[in-house]
Parts: C-alpha cells; sequence; structure tokens
C-alpha cells in the first residue's frame, strides 16, 4: 500500500503553501462554474479539497500500480513489427487504470469533460507519474496537445477532439522534429500542401525522434509557405492516425523503454491547419514546447524522487566495516546533497508553474474577456516571468535530476551497476530529459534574455520584502550578497557588448541567477516550516560560495579562461 | 436491457495493520483502535458489478449494514461507478452474527424487489466466515455460485461464471435472479476524478441530522429543504431501518444471533523441539506410528 502522493511531505506541503487561491478563482470564472457542472467547486476550499483528493487517487494508482509493473516495462519496451507499434500490456494497463481515474483531461475546461484543474496540479500528477515510471510520463504528459488545441485551435477543432482527449479516447503527438532539424526548428521541411479545387490541407515528409508517434491524434508542424526558408513559413495541423501516416521504425533507447519514439512517413496525410498560418512555430510551437519544458521538468524531478528514496534506503541497509553505510560521512553528505537539490528542484518547478497558470488566467481574460488596464499589466508581467522561469527550471530540474540519479547509483556502489537494482534505471531515464525539448544548452539561451533584462527582479523584491522571523536574516543577507554579485556580473558582460563573451558566461549568469532566486523561494518556505530551516540554510550557504566563484570567473577578464577554446580544442 | 444489480459491501477494520490493542478484552475487534476499509473482495464483487454495467448495461445499488459512518463506503462506491447507495442502519441491528446479518440482507433485497443479481465480496477481513453471501441466497430461495473469478456471459435470464475451486476451475450457469461470491480475481478499478468531485458532496439523511446537530429530526423545515436538494442532485444516500425494509426484531440483532463467543484465547506460536528421524524405512515406521497414535494421523 503505498501512496506517492501522501508519503511526500515536501509535496503535500507544496499543494498546501502555493497560494493558488486567485488561479483557480479565475479558472473557476469566480466559481460560476459550480452552478453548471456538478463537479466544480463552489469555493477555494471545495478546489483545494478536490485537488488533494485526486492527487491521492493518483499517488495511489502510481504506488500500488505503476511502480511494481515498472521493471518490466523498462526490461520489455514497446514493440514495433509490420508497421504497428504494441505498447507493453503493463503500459496498457497502467493506462488503463489513469483513464478509469478520470485523470487524461486534467487542465480541459469542464465543458470538455475536463477537470479544469491549474497547470500547477497537473504538474504535481506529473511528478507522482514519473516517480513511478518516467516512461508513461511521456504518453500521460502528452496532455499537453489537448491543452495547445483548446488555446488555438478552431471550435469545432475543440469540440471534436478535446471531450475525446478528456475521456481517454485518444491520445496525442506532436510531431515537430526531423531527421535534419531538432534544436533549430525553424528549417523544418515536412511540407503542407492546400488543394486549391476543395481546401483539404495534406502533408508530405518526414518526421524523427517523434513520442508516441503511434497516437491517434497528431500537432504537426509543416512548411505551409511555398519558398520559404525560416521560421515563418511554418504553420500547425492536426492530423490523425491513417494509412497515409506511416510508422517506418522505432529507437532502441538509452532509457524510457516503455514509450514508442517513432520515425514517421507522411505521404500526403490529410490535415488541418490548426490556428493561423505562419504562426505555427513562433506562436503555437513555442507555447507548446514551453508546456512541455515544465513537464519535462516535473518528470526530472519525479525520477531524482525515486532515486533519492531508493539510495537513502540502500544506505540505510547495506553494511560495510560492521555499520550500515549511511554512517560514513562520505555517504551521508552526498543524500543530504540530492536532497537539497530534490527540495530545490521542487522549489522551483511549482513556483514556474504558479506563475504559468496566472500567465495563462490573464492571458485568457485578455483574449477572451473583459481586461481592465491592470489585468493587461499583469498579463505582460507574467508572459516575462514565465519566459525566464520555465527554461530556468528545466535547466535546474534536469541538470539535477542527473546528478541525483548518477550519486544514487554511486551510493549503490557495483550493485548499482547492475541491472538488480533500479538506480541503474533512474539513471538511464533521467537522461533524456536535459536533452528533449531543448537541451539545457537551449535553456540557458531562451533564460539568459530575461536574466540580462532583469525579469526576475520585482518577484526578488517581493521575496526579499516579506516578512520573516530574524533568524533568517543571515542567509538573506547572503542571498542580498549574491544578487548583487549577480548584478555586478550582468552589467560587466552587458558593458563588454560582446557576443561571443556573452555566449559563454550566460550558462553562469543563468546559474547565479537561479541560485538566488531559489534560495529566496526555500528560506520562505522555511519561514513556513521549521523542519525546513536546515535544506533552506545549506542551500543557501552553498550557493553563496558558488556563486561568488563564478562572479570572479565571470568578471576576471581573463583571456585564458575566454579566448583559446579553439587551440584547445584543436591540439 | 439493463439489469438491476445490488452489491453487499462492508466497512471493515484494517486487519492488515494490526497493532497491540487490536482486540478487546472481552475479545471482540477494538474499531476504535483499526482504520475503517472498505473489504477488500467486495471491491472485487464490486468491479465485476461495474464490469457487468460496462459490458451489458447495468443499474448498479451498493448497500451496506453497519454504524452511521459506514456511509464512506457507499461514497467509496460512487467515487468508483455505482449509481446508487443504501445504509442499513439501526441500533437494533448491533452485535449480529452471520444468521442475523443474511436474514436482515435477504430482508434488504425483497425490500428493493426486482433484482436480477446479488454479489458479495466471498468474506470480511474481520470475521473470515464467508457464510453471509451464501445464507442470504437460501433465504432468498436463489441459486448460488460462489468463489466467482468472472462472468464469461449473461444473457436470456442466465449467467455463466467462472468459478475457482481446488486445483482449478469449473464454469457454472445459474438462472437469473442468482447470488455470487467473488473473489480477489480481478483489480478493482480507481476511484474517478470526476465522481470524487460529484459525489463526495453525497449524504444520508443521518449525515445531515448531524450537521444540523438535530439528530432527532425535530427542524424539519430546514433538513427537508437539503433532503429534497440532495435528492434532486442525485446525492442522496438512502438509509433504512430495522422496520423500513420489515425485519422481524426476533431475528436480528443479538438477539437474532445464536452464535455465542465462548472463550477467546491469545495464541502466541512458537517454533518447538526439532526432532532427527533417522533416514531410514524403520525411522519412518516409527514416526508413522507415533503419528497415527496421536491422532495426528488417521
Amino acid at each position: 500500500m503505498a501512496n506517492f502522493f501522501s508519503d511526500n511531505p515536501d509535496l503535500k506541503f507544496t499543494l498546501e503553501n502555493l497560494e493558488l487561491e486567485p488561479i483557480t478563482r479565475m479558472v473557476e470564472n469566480n466559481y460560476a462554474f459550480a452552478r453548471e457542472f456538478d463537479n466544480a467547486p463552489v469555493d477555494f476550499d471545495d478546489a483545494l479539497d478536490n485537488y488533494r483528493r485526486v492527487l491521492e487517487v493518483v499517488g495511489e494508482i502510481a504506488g500500488d500500480r505503476i511502480e511494481p509493473r515498472s521493471r518490466t516495462v523498462d526490461a520489455e519496451g514497446a514493440k514495433f513489427a509490420d508497421g504497428v507499434v504494441t505498447y507493453h500490456p503493463f503500459t496498457v494497463q497502467n493506462l488503463k487504470d489513469l483513464t478509469q481515474a478520470g485523470v487524461m483531461g486534467v487542465m480541459l475546461a469542464h465543458k470538455y469533460g475536463g477537470l479544469n484543474f491549474p497547470v500547477s496540479v497537473y504538474t504535481m500528477m506529473t511528478e507522482i507519474v514519473s516517480r513511478a515510471d518516467a516512461s508513461l510520463q511521456n504518453i500521460f504528459g502528452l496532455q499537453d496537445i489537448a491543452e495547445t488545441i483548446s488555446f488555438f485551435g478552431s471550435e469545432e477543432q475543440k469540440d471534436k477532439y478535446l471531450p475525446l482527449f478528456a475521456a481517454g479516447e485518444v491520445d496525442g503527438a506532436m510531431d515537430l522534429t526531423e531527421p535534419d532539424y531538432g534544436s533549430d526548428l525553424q528549417a523544418v521541411r515536412l511540407r503542407a500542401w492546400q488543394d486549391e479545387k476543395t481546401g483539404q490541407w495534406y502533408l508530405n515528409g518526414m518526421k524523427r525522434f517523434i513520442t508516441n508517434g503511434c497516437a491517434k491524434v497528431h500537432l504537426v508542424l509543416a512548411r505551409s509557405e511555398e519558398g520559404t526558408t525560416d521560421g515563418r513559413g511554418l504553420s500547425m495541423f492536426i492530423c490523425e492516425a491513417c494509412p497515409q501516416l506511416v510508422v517506418r521504425r522505432i529507437e532502441e533507447k538509452h532509457g524510457i523503454h516503455g514509450v514508442a519514439t517513432c520515425e514517421l512517413q507522411f505521404n500526403d496525410v490529410p490535415a488541418q491547419l490548426c490556428g493561423k498560418r505562419r504562426l505555427g512555430l513562433i506562436r503555437y510551437v513555442m507555447s507548446l514546447m514551453n508546456g512541455a519544458r515544465v513537464a519535462i521538468s516535473a518528470q526530472a524531478l519525479g525520477i531524482a524522487e525515486a532515486a533519492y528514496r531508493l539510495a537513502r534506503k540502500y544506505a540505510s541497509e547495506r553494511e560495510q566495516f560492521k555499520q550500515t553505510i549511511d554512517q560514513f560521512p562520505a555517504i551521508y553528505t552526498m543524500l543530504s546533497s540530492m536532497k537539497v537539490k530534490l527540495t530545490a528542484m521542487r522549489a522551483l518547478l511549482y513556483e514556474t508553474t504558479r506563475v504559468v497558470d496566472l500567465r495563462n488566467a490573464y492571458t485568457h481574460i485578455v483574449e477572451h474577456g473583459e481586461p481592465t488596464a491592470e489585468d493587461r499589466t499583469l498579463q505582460k508581467y507574467y508572459v516575462k516571468l514565465a519566459a525566464v522561469l520555465t527554461p530556468m527550471c528545466k535547466a535546474l530540474a534536469t541538470e539535477s535530476a542527473n546528478q541525483i540519479a548518477y550519486d544514487g547509483l554511486q551510493i549503490h556502489g557495483g550493485a548499482g551497476y547492475m541491472h538488480d537494482f533500479n538506480a541503474e534505471r533512474f539513471s538511464r531515464d533521467a537522461r533524456i530529459t536535459n536533452i528533449y525539448e531543448g537541451t539545457t544548452q537551449l535553456q540557458v539561451v531562451a533564460a539568459i534574455g530575461g536574466v540580462m533584462q532583469h525579469d526576475l527582479d520585482r518577484r526578488m523584491d517581493e521575496l526579499f520584502a516579506l516578512k520573516l522571523d530574524g533568524k533568517f536574516e543571515r542567509l538573506l543577507k547572503k542571498l542580498a550578497d549574491g544578487r548583487e554579485l549577480l548584478n555586478r556580473a550582468v552589467a560587466f558582460v552587458a558593458e563588454r557588448k560582446d557576443h561571443a563573451y556573452h555566449d559563454l558566461m550566460a550558462r553562469s549568469l543563468v546559474e547565479m541567477a537561479t541560485s538566488v532566486f531559489v534560495g529566496l523561494l526555500l528560506v520562505r518556505d522555511a519561514a513556513k516550516c521549521p523542519d525546513r530551516a536546515a535544506i533552506a540554510e545549506r542551500f543557501v550557504l552553498d550557493g553563496a560560495y558558488d556563486i561568488e566563484q563564478r562572479f570572479r570567473r565571470i568578471t576576471s577578464g581573463e583571456g585564458g579562461l575566454i579566448d583559446n577554446n579553439r587551440d584547445i580544442i584543436d591540439y | 436491457m439493463s439489469y438491476k444489480i445490488l452489491v453487499f459491501v462492508k466497512q471493515v477494520p484494517d486487519t492488515q495493520n494490526i497493532t497491540g490493542d487490536a482486540m478487546t478484552k472481552d475479545g471482540t475487534v477494538n474499531r476504535a483502535a483499526l482504520p475503517a476499509i472498505f473489504n477488500p473482495e467486495d471491491l472485487n464483487a464490486l468491479e465485476l458489478a461495474l464490469q457487468l454495467k460496462d459490458r451489458y448495461g447495468a443499474h448498479v445499488t451498493v448497500a451496506t449494514m453497519g454504524m452511521p459512518a459506514a456511509a464512506e463506503v457507499l461514497r467509496q462506491s460512487l467515487y468508483r461507478g455505482a449509481d446508487r447507495g443504501i445504509l442499513i442502519t439501526d441500533r437494533a441491528l448491533a452485535g449480529a452474527d452471520t444468521l442475523a446479518t443474511s436474514y436482515t440482507l435477504s430482508c434488504c433485497v425483497k425490500k428493493l424487489g426486482d433484482i436480477d443479481l446479488v454479489l458479495c465480496g466471498r468474506q470480511a477481513i474481520d470475521g473470515d466466515t464467508a457464510q453471509v453471501g451464501p445464507q442470504i441466497a437460501e433465504k432468498l430461495h436463489v441459486p448460488q455460485i460462489c468463489y466467482v473469478e468472472e462472468v464469461i456471459d449473461l444473457a436470456d435470464g442466465k449467467i455463466t461464471c467462472r468459478r475457482a475451486i481446488d486445483g482449478g476451475y469449473e464454469v457454472l450457469k445459474a438462472p437469473l435472479p442468482a447470488l455470487l461470491t467473488v473473489i480477489d480475481a480481478n483489480e478493482p478499478r480507481p476511484m474517478n476524478a470526476k465522481r470524487i468531485m460529484r459525489y463526495k458532496r453525497a449524504r444520508t439523511p443521518g449525515e445531515i441530522a448531524r450537521c444540523h446537530q438535530n439528530a432527532n429530526y425535530t427542524d424539519a423545515g430546514a433538513m427537508d429543504a437539503e433532503l429534497r436538494e440532495l435528492t434532486a442532485r442525485g446525492l442522496l444516500i438512502e438509509e433504512f431501518n430495522a422496520a423500513a425494509i420489515d425485519a422481524d426484531p426476533s431475528r436480528i440483532g443479538f438477539p437474532g444471533s445464536p452464535t455465542k463467543v465462548k472463550q477467546v484465547m491469545s495464541v502466541v506460536l512458537t517454533a518447538g523441539e526439532a526432532k532427527q528421524i533417522p533416514a531410514d524405512a524403520a525411522g519412518i515406521s516409527a514416526l508413522m506410528h507415533e503419528l497415527i497414535s496421536d491422532h495426528t494421523l488417521g
């Protein structure tokens, strides 16, 4: 009897302290939906009770059903024969359990049969499912596709597809990457052409590395404007599985074996335009990718949680030199460092989802309601804040998950290298998280602008201004010093007006900003819950040394650190 | 056609998490010390009913006999897909053994009338008797199929089931109405999010009365309005007392229960002395004689 929600104090703390009230009020239309739908909440307490209860259900399914099946799913994986992808029977059962639990349309509106939950609560489910079986998240998480149709599709498209997604009757895939274009999506070539007589669109070309490419409903990025070569010639299309859409093969992957990663061939596949022409990449896919980046951060967090727990259990049972190995400083310092990273990831992830929820809610008001001037200002503010937090979060969460999985395997020693323990699976599954939906290197590219433009300042000011217990003064002072160094480093790089230098220092700058920002979140949480004080203290003190080191490096002006990469590589 | 299915369920103490104070001095279960859960095999019975609903169309009523707090297992049944919940509760029902319980539940079936199929879990984890289901069938004079693993077919007024027997299984067919007891051969579906959000508001009249701090039902106006609204929204869990199901007072509760607990012993099993038997014909023969003479064998 395992419950991956109720056994996790940090996650429960997060749900209770996330200040979801304004978000819930907006997404529930000031609780007016309660008059129309018998499962809509009548006030915030009612909504929070719903979130809690549904998370308990997902936690129980994850702990009692999905996790016990996960080793077999990893060992046997998805199969491909004669053009047909077959998921492992346990994966099929997992999806049936989640469908029966009614959590396949978590964020969809009541009227489409969804739960109308905020992204924050959906992300918690993502985390819980990933802890049990990371590969299942790749199918469960494709709810983002329904969400994208919900944001940008026509009324007919929404009426047709969203109830099917909510009922778990269709699954989705987002078909972006091509054999030659991954990070560089602007160059996508898959061709969309329109029959002039009927107006019908058709898709022609190849896609590669498509997660769940055997899905019933696909969102496809395609070149609709003949003769164009950049992102502005791309549109987004919806198409359905059909004989013209051929799965050519599935990949043999390092990890996430439960999900099929497909190569697709489009042979004049009939498709519908989703949204407006030419906005495919620059508007819709960027939105879809940002949602997916949050989901992958949660997948990384779930894997990290599982890896940490396994390592902690092993270290408390394994005896060497007549004592359990968790009595040795070399081991317990690894465990505490893993736990601090885990808590930091979670703090930043749910701060990000909270901002994403606010962005979505204000955007909805601005686009569909009667916005006040203040609503418009807030919408712009949250768009900017989400744009810097999302990549920051993905970089931190996925890199930390890899470190935690690595250390978790290390704590197991030789046994960890064997298939007997899940430690090696966690390190394989974690390894994709900092690659797909944009590598860490691209997350830095996405975040650095916001860091250079001080887009985090207002939120940092708010956090510094919180009236906290005096005992946190020392930590706040450290964080204020860190922020000062960050600002000086940002100014230093800006003044150099050197692109290469800017790009070379970008990761250090983003990491400095992340360290200060997450430190503030952890101190805020420690003030609410004394048991968290040691974690906040460790994070801030360790972070202060790192910030100082990065500051010195960035502002050293030392040519040997910066200018001679080519000489080193070419030796 | 749509079948009418009645599932009997029980709220039981969680005997998987036994602590030192699990039993009272007089040998009954200390319900306060153990968390109350949905009897596991009753969840299998409910799952079978819901599968029949998915396959053939059915209206699934779930009923339980118990304390007012047992309304929780009815709500959990609604979360999983049941259509209607009935709480059979009355102080006069307290202390019932399996005979009195099966009589009470058979009265409920008769009161509802028009039931095609009664489903029970094989047994409850607090008593482990497996008697209640079969006794209900006897009292109703309907066929019973026990230890059911799955329903193979339901057609033309007949049900075909596969049931577990020692060393295998057998397939049995029975005319409706019939009673099945179900073993843990299926995986109960999880609770459904939207149903939770809806049915968490389902209440028994007793729970409404306690909300009004007015268990005597004197504040009729306010309560009636609330009950009417719950009924209109499909959120009322009905409540039957002994009179409502026309139960004979002498056959229910303590008076209707001939079972008397004579003695309760706390048995602690310990490992005994080991004895070496020579591994030859004489040694084995001596052992056989010893076992026959102390009536272990034969």
